[in-house]
Order: structure tokens, then C-alpha cells, then sequence
């Protein structure tokens, strides 16, 4: 079985669907010299200029045209560069492309993809504006789906999944996982939207994770082992949301500790937290829990942002303390 | 022009006697645009509309009875009672864009639809309209500016009717002429008389040609006037009645009409059975959208996804 990294395995993807599907096509800033983390690079000889698009600065133009062609029966793939500049093209997200099938039953088949998240090494972090995770945003707006891979094999079905969905599908890629390495198999395969994955089987605690935070997670889990037995679920996906999943890992542990890097106030994990009091009331042996960045944007300097950012330390501290309850 | 101007004050009595859903928007005075460009372009071609557009709609064979359905939030209407106005799509008749209420939203998908067009190396143009306040948005320079560098088989039609509701054209924007920021972009720009509907019949037949060939996109200035408020609401006391006056002089139906009576191709007998024949429509129109059902209440959390797949869309209620 070929490893890969998440990074070249979305680059996989897109090779792989645009060779047997003409209909895709990859518009958005540098795309045609290879994209700022090289997921893009090669398309451009392989496949022409006519599917490779570089467009101008332009984040409105980019999603409303990546609509435009959509209802022409095109399937785009739309590169909003950083997903912290995914604020300048909500108006054809959330107002034009959302509402669309609820309001005229035409179905806006688009992708749109974006590296989300922080990196955090030695000199810091990627800073306020290369860091972002907006997922909750999107997760609240009825009419897009909400992607969001945690491991290489993921990130290839998931976005190929993602290209045959009918629906507008934001895929947040996690930049800081873009180098890790796991088994991806080749050919077309894909991972359906609305499915959460079991990253770790335990008995007395469920860790609730997506993205960036699940191998953190993991890694915490595993450093508790001979203390807690702990579950980790991942999502996968925020919206089409495992809702079963969810409630079934609440259910069997009664505990619970949701971790996402994004902020805290009004992120995904208030959303599961509401989700799991309200329907799994009666399993629950302690508060639900979350991990997550505090209601501040990211920091840059090294120390803030170590102290900013959720990792295994942290979700460790959680889980014990939720263990002991 | 003559049916979009009478559906629209038909439309507007409906609004105040609230028999219909949401507001009405009107274009009156402005038909000649809708009317013009429309009839310029082929049957294959795409439109995206704005509010001012009814024309558009009814040359493409929407039917009287449909936009009635629309206005009274039907469950036969465009949208079905899922919006209002005059948000109406079909795809199967080039209307290729269901506009929303934030303008001008439609404009970067009429340019996808353009790149479209142009990836598949179709001889097929887009249009869409946007008015002069939407000319200040960024997402319309953007559109604009994209279209351009690619080249993009599309016609931008500015309606310029020098009211962005209560905000006049001078303190929206500087230029003489809207048409000249066509030089900013680097295509060409063509300021009409909006309210001379061969004029704006020729501008656009101008542009498509030059679009269906590759020569990519133009921008069209049509000059006209918004004679009703922004809305049905608006009583628009903020215009200048001698603004009015001047403009009711250059009123589009009435020119027209004089060219067809010094050609010899109206006179009042046939005047008057259009004008018969369009009211008559209205009449059957009202009574059959006011005789079609409502959407069941429970629809209203249904068709949020072409796919739910899971997602859960129940609304929850309190105990």
C-alpha cells in the first residue's frame, strides 16, 4: 500500500478525477504554477489550460463563478488560498450558493478548498490571518456541507466524494497536517460524506475530534492508556453530521471531551455538546467537555501561541480531569 | 414593455390590497432594457436578471400566470413561496439565474457561466444586468474584471436609472458615464439611451456578436430613469418632481409607439386590443395564482440539500 502525504494525497485526487471526468476543473489564485503548498502542481501540463485557471485576486468572482459553472453542469474546484480569506467571498457562499437549492430545487454543484488552520513551529505560528479554522460559520449556514479530512487516506476519498456531491461542499484542508504520512490506496475511491470514523475503540471516555485535533487527540488517548481507556471519534465531516456516531460513542462512555482548534464561543463543539445533552441526557456521567483555542485570534510569537493552541498536553489534562469526575 | 409596465402596476395595487407575498419591485420606466437586450440575443443564450427585468422573463416565455405565481408565493410560483419578488429562474429557457435579494449577486455567476461556455467551446454568450448602486460593489468589478482577463463571452448591462433608492448617481460614483469604467477593465464601453429600445436592440446585438466570436465582454451603460420608488414602498418623495416631469417626456412605450405609428405598424385600434389583451391576461393570471395552493407549512425545512444524506433538518421544539 503506497504511503502518502494529506498533501499529495488531495493532490492525488484531483489527478485522479480529472483524467476520467472533463467536467472538473481547478479555478483560484496560483493555481497554475503549483499553489502555495504544491497540491496543484502538474495540472497545468497534464491537463491544459482550460482546466488549470489562475484567476485574479478575487475571492467573490472566484466562488460566484465557480457557481456559474456549476449550474452549467461543470464540476469546479474552487482555491480560496488561506481559509482565513474565505471571508471576502461569502455573498455567493451564503446568500447565492446556500440558498439556491431550498429556494429553485437546481442543485450548485461546487467545491470550494481551502488550507485552514495553524502551523506552529519554533518562530511561532502562521498568525492571525494564515490560521484561521471557520468552520463554524458554514456549519450554520443550512445549505453547505462542511468537510474536513484528519488523515491522508481521508483526504483523498473525502474530496472525491466531495466532487460527486450535488451540493456546495466547503473542504477545509488542515495545513498543519499536510505532511503527515498515511496509507492511500490508488485509483478512484471514495469516503461518503456524513460518515464519522472510529480513530481509536475505548471503553471509558469519548474524545470527539475532526481535523487537526484527531491525531492529537489520539496521542493523548494513547499516552492515558494504562489510566483511561479512551475512544476517539472522528468526524470527518461537520455537516452532513454522524449524528448516530455521535450520540452512540456518548451513549457507550457517558463522558465526554470534544476537542476543535478553532475558537471556543459558538464553535462546532457547543454545537455537539447542545446535540449530545439534549439526546443522550441520561448516559452522561459527567459535563460535556471541550477543547479548544480561546475567543482571541491566533497569535504569532512562539510562547502566546503555544499557550493559544488546543494539543495532546491539553486534551490529556481534559480527559483526566473528566476521568475523575 | 407595455405587458411588463401593466403586470407591474397590476402588481403593485395587489401589494397594497396584501394579497401578495413580500414586496414588489417595479422597473417602470425602464422597459426598454429588459425589451432591448433580451430580444438581441438567441435562444441559447444565458440571462441573469435583476428586479428590473419582468421583460426579460416574459420574452423568454415565462407566462403571465407564473409571475403571478411567484408574486402570490404559490406553490406553483418559480420558488414556490420559498422567496419572493421576482426571483424566477428556468434554466430550459436561458434563465439561467434565480436572482437574490443582494445585487449584484447573479453578476460573478453570469461570468461563470461565461468560462463555462468558453471551456466547452460553445458559441453561446451570457448576459446580466446590474444597476448603477450594485456598480459599486466589488463584486462587481470583480466580475467584470475577470471576465475580462479571461476573455469571457458576456454582456454587463448597467442599468443606470440614477437612484440606488434614496442614493443619486453623484454620490455613488464620480465618472461621467458608468460606460467608462469599461477602460479600467480594458474592454470596450457603450453608453445607449436607455429608453430607446432599438438603440439598447442594436448596442447588445453589437456586443453578442462580439462575444460569440472571442472578442470577449462589454460593458453596456443603458441611461434611463427608476419612475416608481425602490420599492412598492418607497413613495420615492426624494426625487425631484421636475426630475420626473423631464424624464416622463422620454418615456420608452410612448417613443416606440411613435416610431410604429409614422411606419404605419400601430394605430389606436390595435393599441387598444393589446392593451385589451394584456389585461385580460392579468385578470386570468391573478385568479389562477390566487386559486393555486400554498406549499404545505412542513416544506419549510425541506430542500435545504439536493443530498441531505443525514444531516438532520428538524426543526426541534421545546417541551
Amino acid at each position: 500500500m503506497p504511503e502518502l502525504s494529506y498533501r499529495l494525497a488531495i493532490r492525488e485526487a484531483l489527478f485522479e478525477v480529472m483524467a476520467t471526468d472533463e467536467r472538473v476543473f481547478v479555478l483560484g489564485e496560483d493555481v497554475e504554477y503549483q499553489g502555495v503548498y504544491g497540491i496543484t502542481r502538474g495540472l497545468l501540463e497534464e491537463y491544459g489550460p482550460d482546466r488549470v485557471i489562475d484567476t485574479p485576486i478575487s475571492e467573490t468572482a472566484i466562488v460566484g463563478a465557480a457557481m456559474g459553472a456549476a449550474l452549467m453542469g461543470m464540476r469546479p474546484v474552487a482555491e480560496i488560498q488561506f481559509a482565513d480569506f474565505i471571508a471576502a467571498a461569502m455573498d455567493p457562499l451564503v446568500n447565492m450558493a446556500a440558498k439556491y437549492h431550498y429556494r429553485t430545487g437546481t442543485a450548485v454543484p461546487m467545491v470550494v478548498r481551502a488550507p485552514a488552520g495553524a502551523i506552529l513551529s519554533d518562530t511561532g505560528s502562521t498568525g492571525p490571518f494564515h490560521s484561521q479554522n471557520p468552520e463554524a460559520w458554514f456549519a450554520h449556514t443550512p445549505g453547505i456541507k462542511v468537510v474536513i479530512p484528519a488523515t491522508p487516506y481521508d483526504a483523498k476519498g473525502l474530496l472525491l466524494a466531495a466532487l460527486e456531491d450535488p451540493d456546495p461542499v466547503l473542504f477545509l484542508e488542515q495545513k498543519s497536517l499536510y505532511n503527515l504520512k498515511g496509507d492511500v490506496p490508488p485509483g478512484n475511491y471514495t469516503v461518503p460524506l456524513g460518515q464519522a470514523r472510529l480513530a481509536r475503540e475505548g471503553r471509558d471516555l469519548s474524545v470527539i475530534a475532526y481535523g487537526a485535533m484527531v491525531p492529537a487527540a489520539v496521542e493523548a488517548a494513547e499516552s492515558l492508556a494504562r489510566e483511561v481507556d479512551v475512544e476517539v471519534l472522528d468526524l470527518r465531516c461537520l455537516v452532513p453530521l454522524d449524528k448516530e456516531a455521535v450520540l452512540t460513542t456518548a451513549r457507550k462512555t457517558g463522558k465526554i471531551v470534544i476537542v476543535h482548534e478553532a475558537t471556543r464561543t459558538a464553535g462546532f463543539g457547543a454545537e455537539l455538546a447542545a446535540l449530545i445533552a439534549e439526546e443522550a441526557f441520561d448516559y452522561l456521567d459527567g459535563p460535556v467537555m471541550r477543547v479548544t483555542s480561546p475567543d482571541a485570534p491566533v497569535p504569532a510569537a512562539p510562547a502566546m501561541a503555544d499557550y493559544y493552541l488546543p494539543d495532546a498536553g491539553k486534551i490529556r489534562d481534559a480527559v483526566r480531569w473528566l476521568a475523575a469526575y | 414593455m407595455r405587458r411588463m409596465r401593466a403586470i407591474e402596476a397590476r402588481a403593485t395595487k395587489l401589494f397594497h390590497q396584501q394579497r401578495t407575498v413580500g414586496r414588489v419591485y417595479t422597473g417602470r420606466g425602464q422597459e426598454a432594457i429588459p425589451v432591448g437586450t433580451t430580444f438581441a440575443l438567441a435562444q441559447e443564450d444565458a440571462i441573469a436578471p435583476m428586479n428590473r427585468d419582468l421583460a426579460t422573463h416574459l420574452i423568454r416565455g415565462i407566462t403571465v400566470r407564473e409571475v403571478f405565481c411567484q408574486y402570490l408565493g404559490r406553490a406553483n410560483g418559480s420558488t414556490r413561496g420559498k422567496d419572493a419578488g421576482l426571483h424566477i429562474s428556468d434554466p430550459a429557457r436561458g434563465l439561467m439565474v434565480n436572482m437574490i435579494s443582494n445585487l449584484p449577486a447573479s453578476l460573478p455567476v453570469a461570468v461563470g457561466i461565461a468560462l463555462a461556455f468558453k471551456l466547452r467551446k460553445e458559441a453561446r454568450v451570457a448576459l446580466t444586468y446590474f444597476g448603477d448602486g450594485a456598480s459599486s460593489t466589488g463584486a462587481s468589478h470583480e466580475g467584470i474584471n475577470l471576465a475580462a482577463v479571461r476573455q469571457l463571452p458576456i454582456i454587463f448591462i448597467c442599468e443606470n436609472n440614477q437612484w440606488a433608492l434614496s442614493t443619486t448617481n453623484r454620490k455613488q460614483f464620480v465618472v461621467e458615464r458608468l460606460a467608462d469604467r469599461a477602460l479600467g477593465y480594458g474592454i470596450p464601453g457603450v453608453q445607449v439611451d436607455g429608453n430607446d429600445v432599438l438603440a439598447v436592440y442594436e448596442a447588445t446585438l453589437t456586443a453578442a456578436e462580439r462575444a460569440r466570436t472571442g472578442e470577449g465582454p462589454t460593458l453596456i451603460e443603458a441611461v434611463t430613469m427608476r419612475m416608481d420608488g425602490h420599492s412598492v414602498t418607497d413613495p420615492a418623495q426624494y426625487v425631484p418632481e421636475e426630475m420626473l416631469a423631464e424624464w416622463r417626456k422620454k418615456d420608452p412605450i410612448e417613443r416606440f409607439a411613435a416610431v410604429l405609428r409614422d411606419e404605419g405598424i400601430l394605430d389606436e385600434q390595435l393599441e387598444e386590443e393589446i392593451g385589451a389583451e394584456i389585461a385580460a391576461e392579468i385578470e386570468d393570471a391573478i385568479q389562477f395564482a390566487e386559486r393555486s395552493p400554498f406549499l404545505e407549512a412542513e416544506e419549510a425545512v425541506k430542500g435545504v440539500y439536493a443530498a441531505p444524506d443525514g444531516r438532520d433538518t428538524r426543526a426541534i421544539h421545546n417541551a
